[in-house]
């Protein structure tokens, strides 16, 4: 007789997790923990890689396409290699080796997903919001995405051409949003406040504050 | 051209949606280590051409509800492009 047939079953019997812990958390933690063992990577790394991640932000993008609205040569330069644009503010693209900026017309809207995992401009953009992770927007955002942009308030004329972009290896996409109209003059820090985290994912566009339209 | 339609096992960056589907290359990026490899420990060479390559959508979803002109854009691996007319 095991002991587990020993005492009474007026209990739930807790998963093999410690205490609440998600089955997520549990798994990642023993793969640090096995990572760590076969000396793979340290501990260090592991807390120095995640200080990294949290301490990037949005408003890294926003500079960005705020400089864009304001310099049309820092625009092209931005198209052109948006790695090297973000050098030029300063601003850390990140390890990855691409970084390429997707530019929104009156005519074009892109909109970005990664349908494998999460791919995602985490040194500009910051850590993904968790939609951007789920299996609904994955799946729905190329198969269809116009309802998707609906459910986020974007509604696209039907003559607008709506590219999605699947970034399914080394390339992470980042979406230059239009610039609203009325902003006409508005400094570039202040249109940098206008541009959110999902307009440079490209599910939403930014929208002027009424108390700052001029 | 055209995605391979072949079935792979292992860990790859060609979504299934994709096999078979015909589509445009709308740009050239640098190549990339080859993740088929790469993600079981190995080195990942030699490293592999990757494109950005356009397909409309009514091309991959034949009841697509949007509009004509409505595309996706996937990156996709040399070695899974096959050449077409």
């Amino acid at each position: 007789m095991s002991s587990h047939d020993e005492h009474d079953h007026d209990h739930p019997h807790e998963a093999l997790t410690n205490s609440e812990e998600p089955a997520a958390a549990a798994r990642v933690r023993a793969l640090v923990d096995l990572l760590v063992e076969k000396g793979v990577v340290g501990r260090d790394d592991v807390r120095q890689r995640i200080d990294w991640l949290v301490s990037r932000s949005p408003s890294d993008g926003a500079r960005l396409v705020a400089r864009a609205w304001v310099d049309p040569e820092f625009r092209q330069r931005l198209l052109a290699d948006t790695r090297a644009a973000a050098f030029e503010l300063d601003l850390d693209p990140g390890p990855s080796p691409v970084v390429v900026a997707l530019e929104n017309t009156e005519a074009v809207h892109h909109m970005v997903v990664c349908t494998l995992c999460s791919c995602y401009p985490k040194a500009l953009l910051g850590p993904p919001p968790d939609w951007y992770k789920d299996l609904p927007y994955r799946s729905r955002a190329v198969s269809e995405p116009r309802a998707v942009l609906e459910e986020f308030g974007v509604q696209l004329d039907d003559d607008v051409e709506l590219r999605v972009v699947d970034s399914t290896a080394d390339i992470r996409y980042l979406v230059l949003p239009r610039r609203p109209s009325g902003t006409e003059r508005m400094t570039e820090e202040e249109l940098a406040q206008l541009v959110t985290r999902d307009s440079m994912i490209g599910v939403a566009t930014p929208v002027v504050p009424p108390t700052v339209r001029t | 051209m055209r995605v391979a339609a072949r079935r792979h096992d292992g860990h790859h960056r060609t979504p299934a949606y994709l096999k078979g589907k015909h589509g445009t290359v709308t740009r050239v990026h640098s190549s990339f280590l080859n993740p088929e490899t790469h993600a079981y420990g190995k080195d990942g060479l030699p490293e592999q051409p990757l494109y950005l390559v356009s397909f409309p959508q009514s091309n991959i979803w034949p009841e697509y509800g949007g509009g004509a002109a409505d595309r996706l854009y996937v990156d996709v691996f040399e070695h899974w492009l096959e050449e077409t007319e």
